[in-house]
């Protein structure tokens, strides 16, 4: 027991250098977004008009206060591009996550009943993917779902169809992409929990009269919510934000708002939508981030 | 073995086979498609090293693998040592002040959407004047990786039996000195795993370097991003293919390395 408060002191040392890193190179930043997104537009290098400069002091600040331009976020609010990329972020985010707990959840209960001595391979199988880049996952797909890609072949091949389907550029092709790469993301947490659970539970249910249908939905599914909880979020939140799968896999008639962020920035050159933008999708994002923490830190406190 | 034996249902057996597929499916197919030899990707031309000698003689993807593979190695390395002194805080570190804000700075990175983290460092590196190019990339993705290598220490450390550190201190060991010749052997896997994370995750990253990169020092993803844009080009399949290959002896490597030091770690430990 004294060896833990002996310890304090040294682990506190060790928090100074990625406290410091993190407070600069995370926490900082975020004030530059905010900054930026009510600064105006300027054809310039870098292309904002800055708003206001600490180092002038006081009265300047205060000056600058009143000059706050909050025409950006006017911008996002009276323009239906925003909204409704926003919008279409929010709908293709849950649409996806239901899609991703329907496949990951069989797999991973699957997994959990293997023999003890195949879950950590099986594990192993599951994360190996996640190791290799989502840009390539996503060009392997492209490769296979082109037009005289393999699928289209086969389903010729089949005579399923008579002519090559349009798969690249359409929703189907995007949801596919997600779903294939956020999958590891969902299985993990439910398996964590999934396996956890004491076989003990089982049996007694069935000693008790109760069908395995009835015992995996009276016993398994409720014991197995914190994975459910802890997958979804972990998916739902990366995939409002995603860029890479709907820029590459769907059409360009709707943005999602990662898109549109990276569309304003890179393509218009307008810093202070694209950083307003940002501030809009850390405000969608802020009530799964909170439940999310939430959610850790009372793993945390049990564990 | 107590544990009563469950039976495998045919449902069971079917979705770990078609989810494994799934996974997999489409890279083995990548693979296979980089060594066809047709200049149409679609049409089987026979097997061939050709887009693999093509890679090799094109300047403008080598150096952009190049400047990839040190930004990766750099990164990987301070991301490890912030990281996993990061984690040994988390883990050892009972109460401190502004533990909560620590904690949160260090998992939100690992679900905040890459487009915010890339543009918020931007914008820092361009308040601050720094010329963009290798180093603000290299911060870029250590900021990133390292939250990565912290979960994976922290949770290592969680399972470590401190008692054996307490014994050291009982033999007169400092806190220190036992944390490093006791604990740091017991999870250096952790660390080496945690390296290979952050490695490969900015070897991967488009979207946190694109932001951060300067003109003239594009990463091997922006080049490749920028040719997928343009349609499927066998090249490409060719450069996927190497990176899959060299990210799996990775993992092969960094797999037996776990054993091998877990082995180790339950002789000296034994339950």
């Amino acid at each position: 027991m004294s060896g833990r408060r002996i310890f304090t002191r040294p682990a506190r040392i060790a928090a100074i250098a990625p406290y410091l890193w993190m407070a600069l190179f995370f926490l900082v930043p975020f004030a530059f977004v905010v900054k930026i997104s009510l600064s105006q537009t300027a054809i310039a290098q870098p292309p904002y008009l800055p708003v206001f400069d600490i180092g002038r002091g006081w009265q300047a600040l205060k000056t600058a206060f009143a000059t706050l331009s909050f025409d950006n976020f006017r911008l996002l609010v009276s323009d239906s591009l925003y909204l409704s990329s926003g919008l279409r972020s929010l709908t293709v985010a849950a649409g996806a996550t239901a899609m991703l707990l329907l496949i990951g959840y069989p797999i991973a209960y699957a997994m959990a009943r293997l023999p003890r001595r195949w879950q950590p391979v099986a594990m192993t199988l599951v994360i190996v993917p996640f190791w290799t880049s989502f840009l390539i996952r996503v060009y392997a797909w492209i490769n296979i779902l082109q037009h005289d890609g393999l699928l289209n072949k086969i389903l010729l091949a089949l005579h399923v169809v008579s002519t090559p389907v349009v798969w690249l550029s359409t929703d189907s092709a995007m949801y596919l992409g997600i779903v294939y790469s956020y999958l590891p993301f969902m299985i993990l947490p439910l398996y964590a929990t999934l396996a956890k659970i004491d076989p003990a539970l089982l049996e007694a249910a069935a000693d008790l009269g109760s069908s395995p249908l009835k015992s995996f939905w009276l016993v398994t599914v409720p014991l197995s919510l914190p994975g459910v909880g802890a997958g979804v979020l972990l998916c739902f939140i990366p995939i409002v934000g995603e860029f890479v799968i709907p820029d590459l896999l769907a059409g360009s008639d709707t943005l999602m708002i990662g898109q549109t962020l990276w569309l304003e920035f890179f393509t218009n050159r307008d810093w202070p939508v694209a950083s307003a933008t940002a501030v809009l999708l850390l405000l969608i994002l802020l009530l799964p981030l909170l439940i999310y923490d939430r959610f850790q830190r009372r793993q945390m406190g049990r564990s | 073995m107590a544990r009563p034996l469950i039976r495998l249902s045919r449902f069971n057996i079917a979705s770990l086979a078609l989810g494994l597929a799934f996974l997999y499916l489409p890279i083995v197919i990548l693979v296979i498609y980089s060594f066809n030899a047709s200049q149409l990707v679609t049409v089987w031309g026979g097997w061939s090293l050709r887009w693999y000698s093509e890679f090799f003689n094109d300047q403008a993807m080598l150096s952009a693998a190049a400047m990839s593979l040190r930004v990766a190695a750099v990164s990987a390395t301070l991301a490890t040592l912030l990281g996993t002194l990061a984690a040994v805080a988390l883990a050892r570190g009972e109460r401190f002040k502004g533990r909560t804000l620590f904690s949160g700075m260090l998992y939100a990175p690992l679900v905040m959407p890459e487009v915010i983290t890339g543009l918020s460092l931007l914008l820092l590196f361009v308040a601050l004047g720094a010329e963009r190019g290798f180093w603000t990339v290299t911060i870029a993705h250590t900021t990133l990786t390292m939250c990565f290598v912290t979960v994976i220490v922290q949770s290592r450390l969680s399972g470590v039996d401190r008692s054996l550190e307490e014994a050291a201190m009982d033999l007169g060991c400092d806190p220190v000195r036992a944390f490093v010749s006791v604990t740091l052997p017991l999870i250096a896997p952790a660390i080496v795993a945690g390296w290979m994370l952050a490695f490969t995750l900015s070897l991967d990253d488009l979207v946190i370097a694109s932001f951060t990169t300067g003109p003239g020092s594009a990463t091997l993803p922006i080049r490749i991003y920028s040719e997928v844009r343009l349609g499927v080009k066998p090249e490409i399949n060719a450069i996927c293919s190497l990176i899959v290959g060299s990210i799996a002896i990775l993992i092969v490597a960094a797999s037996l390395a776990t054993k091998l030091s877990s082995a180790r770690g339950q002789n000296a430990a034994p339950m």
